[in-house]
């Protein structure tokens, strides 16, 4: 039995109820689904009691009827990574902000509320990072359009005319 | 003296791109610092869900044209692991190969750049000089000097050019020759450790806290190197010392350095290693053109840890790819360094982090 077989053991005994899905998802890395009010206690506890000293990255994902923020934990002692999906509703894009925990966070949140407008409750300075101040879209989000027929014409698109 | 921001950029010679260090100082003495990034952003992630998985490469190349290859490699990687791709032994080799000759052309240019932030123009000009010879080697393996477009889904573009380890042993056993001079110059240059050592500290709490990568972590005393901690292609099979600060005090600027120039050597030794290692074969997989699933994959980029986490709904095209740019996260944790410093040393304790605007600002 892998160390992340024992790790994911003693993550499905610490939170019976929490987790919708809980899965190794290949050698080295347990994904986890958890709903957005869930995320804090989870964090905290993959922080302080089962090691995982390092957040490698926050990605929002954009779902059309829900969004996504995918966190990536990382243990340097026994290289596991864990990826904690928290669900958020399309209507209410707000979760709690893991600045407290980590201040790695705190650049990879800013980064999710300019491009995708996910609000983190909580968060010291949730300003735009990467786009003008005055900007008044989140770009990566599935309705902001994109001009895809001047991206570039491929062969088969000329063929087919479209996908 | 009251205190007062100075603005350093978006136009500066320091900057090695475009981005603004605001600084508050009070006299010479730095008390606050903010970093003011975006002004290079080109929205990577939204192009690339337009464009077929093949086809990013192209992209990814230019996040920082210092290392192209590591960041393809590490996004067709993410793309493979997606999709399960299996790529063969002699693609894993000569991509190892290709990622190393990039390192040290990336390392290179870093030290060509911060030589001339201390004042030390030679420095320039040697570290460009010798660059050269390793953008030789890539132009002969890819045919490009920057921007190869080289990693595939699968494996890579083209096999080995004949003669090619030839090449790569004259010019590593040229190379190795320069690096003592270069430490001659570096290393026991009174005025170089004076402007260095001491300067620009974070513990490595600190560091580990704000997602410090790579070497910058790795010169805190830190041992984690992610080709030896999760070891992807045949990197667990290439024997080679991770660069860590051994002495007392590290994480200055001074242990940045000295992890970054040891760096160059060990990247040397793998690459005459991985190509006597080369087996025979095929060099690519047939990749399928749709993928369906999520995947990521994280590798030790020359400035850090590049993770690329890849969405696919079963179109040709990806639904969402995440970049985690390495300097992104060090910028975050820039003031730490900077606080407590002069003002004249912003200049040292930037460079010595090796700062890429290109992948920071996607």
């Amino acid at each position: 039995m892998g160390t992340e077989d024992v790790l994911m053991q003693r993550v499905q005994g610490r939170f019976p109820s929490e987790f919708r899905d809980l899965l190794i998802a290949r050698p080295g890395v347990i994904k986890g689904v958890i709903d957005r009010q869930d995320l804090m206690k989870v964090a905290t506890a993959l922080r302080d009691e089962m090691g995982f000293e390092h957040l490698s990255c926050i990605t929002a994902v954009d779902w059309k009827d829900h969004f996504e923020c995918v966190y990536h934990f990382y243990d340097y002692d026994t290289a596991v990574t864990f990826q904690l999906n928290a669900l958020i509703p399309y209507n209410d894009p707000k979760v709690d902000s893991l600045v407290k925990l980590w201040n790695a966070a705190n650049y990879h949140e800013r980064e999710a509320w300019d491009l995708m407008g996910i609000e983190f409750v909580g968060h010291p300075k949730l300003d735009r990072i990467l786009l003008p101040k005055d900007f008044r879209y989140h770009p990566l989000r599935k309705d902001f359009p994109q001009e895809t027929e001047r991206q570039y014409i491929s062969r088969r698109k000329l063929k087919t005319g479209g996908r | 003296m009251a205190e007062f921001w100075v603005n350093m950029g978006p136009q500066h010679p320091m900057t090695h791109g475009l981005w603004n260090m605001r600084v508050k100082i009070d006299g010479e003495t730095i008390v606050d610092a903010e970093p003011e990034i975006g002004y290079l952003h080109r929205g990577y992630e939204k192009i690339m869900e337009v464009r077929e998985f093949q086809k990013n490469v192209v992209l990814t190349d230019r996040l920082c044209y210092v290392s192209s290859v590591t960041w393809s490699h590490a996004y067709c990687l993410a793309v493979e692991k997606m999709a399960g791709i299996e790529v063969p032994p002699r693609g894993q080799w000569i991509r190892v190969v290709s990622l190393e000759i990039q390192r040290v052309a990336s390392h290179l240019m870093w030290l060509a750049a911060y030589g001339p932030d201390l004042g030390l123009l030679t420095g320039l000009l040697w570290a460009l000089r010798e660059r050269e010879l390793f953008l030789d080697l890539l132009q002969l393996l890819t045919g490009a000097r920057m921007n190869q477009n080289f990693p595939r889904v699968g494996g890579v573009r083209n096999d080995l050019p004949p003669d090619f380890d030839k090449y790569c042993r004259k010019v590593v056993n040229h190379f190795m020759k320069k690096l003592d001079e270069y430490e001659d110059l570096m290393h026991s240059s009174k005025i170089f450790l004076m402007r260095t050592q001491g300067v620009g500290r974070i513990s490595t709490a600190d560091a580990i806290d704000w997602g410090v990568t790579g070497p910058n972590l790795r010169a805190c005393g830190f041992d984690v190197d992610l080709r030896r901690k999760e070891p992807y292609e045949t990197y667990e099979e290439v024997d080679f010392e991770p660069q860590v600060w051994r002495g007392a005090d590290g994480g200055d600027s001074y242990a940045r350095f000295a992890c970054r120039f040891g760096e160059m050597r060990e990247s040397c030794k793998i690459i005459l290693q991985a190509i006597d290692k080369a087996p025979s074969g095929p060099y690519r997989a047939k990749a399928p053109r749709r993928a369906e699933g999520e995947g990521f994959a994280r590798t030790e980029d020359s400035r850090g840890e590049a993770l690329f986490y890849v969405i696919g709904d079963g179109d040709d095209r990806p639904y969402r790819v995440k970049i985690r740019s390495p300097v992104f996260c060090t910028m975050a944790a820039t003031p730490l360094m900077l606080r407590g410093n002069k003002m004249a040393d912003v200049v040292a304790i930037l460079g010595s982090v090796d700062v890429c605007v290109g992948e920071m600002d996607k």
